[in-house]
């Protein structure tokens, strides 16, 4: 009754063109901003901001990108780690090197170095496909870890690998506090969703997906699939490269060639798989499983036992906190294996019926 | 409800009900007030979790011995919540943030208990007043407090460490002379941890003229055959084992297939507990590795948590047997020292009352945990005697070495070794300098009036 598009008439192309179509979409989206730029903020206390909804934003865009090779143009990767790692070097190279440079310069050159980075791992697409690119991609993870642990330069010749990234300034003003960092990271992911969203919607997406779902047919109707395909990898490792800088500037401060490693890379394809591949929702539903369902668990769970009278061995709370994590992710895609975004589109479908379902 | 009774008694009243709502809110605070929480935020699970349980054990028993033996610090209780970190950046950060605001006072003090963690936390640190005690690992030029006021890489840190493993190989060749055209290979752990001893041995092998070759074994090690044939190739006297986790018994399994004599490998102290030596069976024995705490039960402050935490069946371990291992009794010397600090913090600041992060790290900088305090603690010999000051968050350098004889890690050195004085010159001067870089490129102002002594 609410949700639904009786009346709504489009009388020109640029409204039928609009990036969400139905007017429900469009207040939804707007309130879900307002909500994140001004209620949040103004509610959420530091352990929220800087512990919560910044590593959730930065990796809904880590996921993102991946969502957009992925799920979109159909390329497994397993690199996507390495890409944030570039993306984070490159980032704070800039910033050292360039006195001039502007951080959100060095934020974007850092996620263009990532972008040519992945279009020398995307070669190999070309030629393979499937699993098989996923171990091609995993090269791509090993040796760029391994880079930048093996040549100092990158790290300015810190004896032990590691960076630390520099204040964020902007015209003057300095992100220091949790609030403002958040404002910061929220902008830039809500900018790079909102492109992402057009871009598939656009004849680049097209030609993703065509790809995708057979790529010799988008071949035979004139689809450049060598072009298409490198976009892909170059547009989904600017987005995780954009990530990584802002997972090192905006989260953690400091970070290692380490961190960067092959756990990342799968959590963060977990993530899209879970919330739901090829679907720009998804990712940010499957960030939000990934990384604050194990949290939640953690605190609950420790209470949850005292409550009901049990006194947990140490070690055991932690064993079976991952347990339920496991065994949530089977039933979340034993129930719906197209994932979360698959379940919010369901319950829409429901509700442009409701009430009157027959 | 509420709203329409206010309205009724009129505006006074409603600020005089407001005010006692807030009065009675914060005589709750004070009724909870004696009490000082410590954050155990460590892991459980995941590929270091033999590490990480046994230390998180030896931790919180230590709470428990001294809550129960002496009711707390001049009485106030000692609190402490878990948090699982499973040793990863992300998760110790939440962690942190989590556990920082607990307690009538915050957290007092954190032992991130990971390099990684550590890393992520010293700007977070610094900026909440918390002291970040990375004791036995992380930077090692935070022993620079006038550039890192709130990070404390207590006790001895990796450069030291190298440097008094060079010392004690030339203790062990009869004078450091004799080093002179000796061949040393370090092989390390590829990461920030196994990269951080390089420049020490470097310079050292300048000044003593043996011949250091370093090898990298890329994470997580359990692949060693390429490295330990270069090693055979080049036959060298000492090889020095920079390992962590699983790497350590293949390096020392490997070193047996390839004939070379593990009584000529040396480990760090992460190289050298039981989790790292009773897999590899047979081929450990005759392994050394250094260590700044004591394996055994036999202390007294041991055999205190046996009594008043074991006895009672409160004891954190599962597995009894652990209790007297190496992780676990490294978890007792970094609960012994976090409660020390929080003593003389108290001694400072107030007795019998809870301390903030703040007092916690002046606390840190005024230890003095020489021979005689630590005989009181029940401590002697099981940890090296460490005195702070401002400008010496690390206070000691110490490290005994130790050699597995098939069964148990036995003590080879009865004193505590140190780098060679002019070593421990060449290390400080290093650290300063790296302190000086860090400071210049975050733009931090070293303290003034920050002198090695107090």
């Amino acid at each position: 009754m609410l949700y639904r598009e009786t009346g709504q008439f489009k009388t020109s192309y640029a409204a039928d063109q609009q990036i969400f179509p139905l007017r429900q979409d469009r207040i939804g989206v707007v309130a879900t901003l307002l909500v994140a730029f001004i209620v949040v903020p103004l509610v959420a206390n530091e352990y929220w901001l800087e512990a919560i909804l910044i590593p959730f934003l930065v990796f809904s865009l880590a996921a993102l990108g991946l969502n957009i090779l992925t799920g979109y143009a159909g390329q497994l990767s397993l690199g996507t780690a390495a890409f944030m790692a570039v993306g984070a070097f490159g980032a704070y190279n800039f910033e050292l090197r360039l006195e001039w440079m502007p951080i959100l310069g060095s934020f974007a050159l850092g996620g263009v170095c990532a972008a040519f980075v992945g279009i020398l791992f995307g070669l190999p697409s070309l030629r393979i496909k499937g699993f098989y690119l996923a171990v091609a991609t995993l090269a791509a993870q090993f040796f760029v870890v391994w880079a930048l642990t093996h040549f100092n330069w990158f790290s300015n010749y810190s004896a032990s690998g590691v960076i630390t990234a520099q204040r964020i300034e902007i015209f003057g003003f300095y992100f220091l506090t949790g609030q403002s960092k958040y404002l910061l990271v929220l902008a830039i992911v809500t900018l790079l969703a909102l492109a992402a969203k057009n871009m598939v919607r656009s004849e680049t997406g097209r030609a993703w997906m065509a790809v995708r779902d057979f790529d010799v047919a988008a071949a035979v109707i004139g689809i450049p699939v060598m072009r298409t395909k490198l976009l892909a990898f170059a547009v989904s490792s600017f987005y995780c490269g954009v990530a990584g800088a802002l997972y090192a500037y905006a989260y953690l401060g400091t970070v290692e060639p380490d961190g960067f490693n092959l756990d990342l890379s799968f959590r963060i394809l977990f993530m899209i798989i879970i919330g739901g591949v090829g679907s720009i929702l998804g990712s940010f539903l499957g960030a939000a499983f990934i990384v604050l369902f194990p949290i939640l668990l953690n605190r609950f769970a420790e209470p949850f036992a005292n409550a009901i009278g049990i006194d947990l061995p140490s070690g055991m709370s932690s064993n079976l906190e991952l347990i339920i994590f496991g065994g949530l992710i089977i039933f979340f895609l034993a129930v719906e294996p197209l994932g979360l975004a698959r379940l919010w589109q369901v319950a829409k479908e429901k509700l442009r019926l409701w009430p009157f379902p027959h | 409800m509420l709203s329409s009774t206010a309205r009724r008694l009129g505006r006074p009243a409603a600020a005089l009900l407001g005010a006692a709502v807030i009065a009675l809110g914060s005589g709750l605070a004070h009724g909870q007030a004696k009490e000082q929480f410590i954050p155990a935020n460590f892991y459980w699970v995941g590929p270091y979790a033999s590490g990480g349980s046994g230390i998180a054990g030896g931790f919180i028993d230590y709470f428990k011995m001294v809550n129960a033996r002496d009711g707390g610090v001049n009485g106030v209780k000692i609190t402490w919540e878990k948090c699982e970190t499973e040793y990863n950046n992300a998760r110790g950060v939440e962690c942190y943030e989590r556990s920082k605001n607990k307690g009538p006072t915050g957290a007092s003090l954190i032992h991130p208990l990971s390099t990684g963690i550590t890393y992520s936390l010293i700007d977070k640190g610094t900026a909440d007043k918390i002291p970040i005690v990375s004791l036995g690992y992380g930077r090692a030029d935070a022993t620079i407090g006038s550039v890192f006021p709130y990070v404390f890489p207590l006790m001895t840190t990796y450069w030291s460490q190298a440097a008094a493993m060079v010392n004690f190989l030339g203790q062990r060749e009869g004078g450091l002379a004799k080093l002179k055209g000796k061949k040393i290979v370090l092989l390390y752990h590829e990461s920030a941890y196994g990269k951080e001893p390089i420049p020490v041995l470097t310079d050292l092998s300048k000044k003593y003229g043996y011949q250091l070759t370093t090898i990298a074994v890329p994470h997580p090690g359990n692949e060693q055959q390429s490295q330990w044939l270069q090693i055979r190739q080049i036959r060298p006297d000492w090889v020095i084992l920079w390992g962590w986790g699983v790497m350590n018994p293949t390096a020392l399994k490997a070193a047996q297939k390839t004939g070379f004599p593990r009584n000529k490998i040396l480990g760090v102290w992460w190289s050298g507990a039981e989790e790292d030596v009773i897999p590899a069976g047979s081929a450990a024995k005759g392994y050394m590795a250094a260590g700044f705490n004591a394996p055994g039960t036999s202390y007294p402050a041991i055999q205190d948590i046996l009594k008043y935490v074991y006895a009672k069946g409160d004891g954190e371990m599962e597995d009894k047997s652990r209790v007297g291992s190496i992780y676990y009794n490294r978890g007792v010397v970094l609960a012994a020292v976090s409660v020390e600090a929080i003593k003389v913090a108290q001694e400072h600041f107030g007795k019998g009352k809870p301390v903030t992060g703040e007092q916690v790290a002046w606390g840190l900088e005024h230890l003095n945990l020489d021979e005689k305090r630590l005989k009181q603690l029940g401590l002697s010999g099981f940890m090296p005697p460490t005195t702070t000051a401002c400008n010496n968050h690390e206070g000691s350098g110490l490290v005994k070495f130790q050699q597995w004889d098939g069964t148990k890690w036995k003590i080879l050195t009865a004193n505590w070794v140190a780098p060679t004085p002019e070593d421990q010159k060449l290390v400080r001067s290093k650290m300063e300098a790296s302190a000086a870089k860090y400071a210049k490129d975050k733009g931090i102002t070293p303290r003034a009036n920050c002198t090695d002594e107090n």
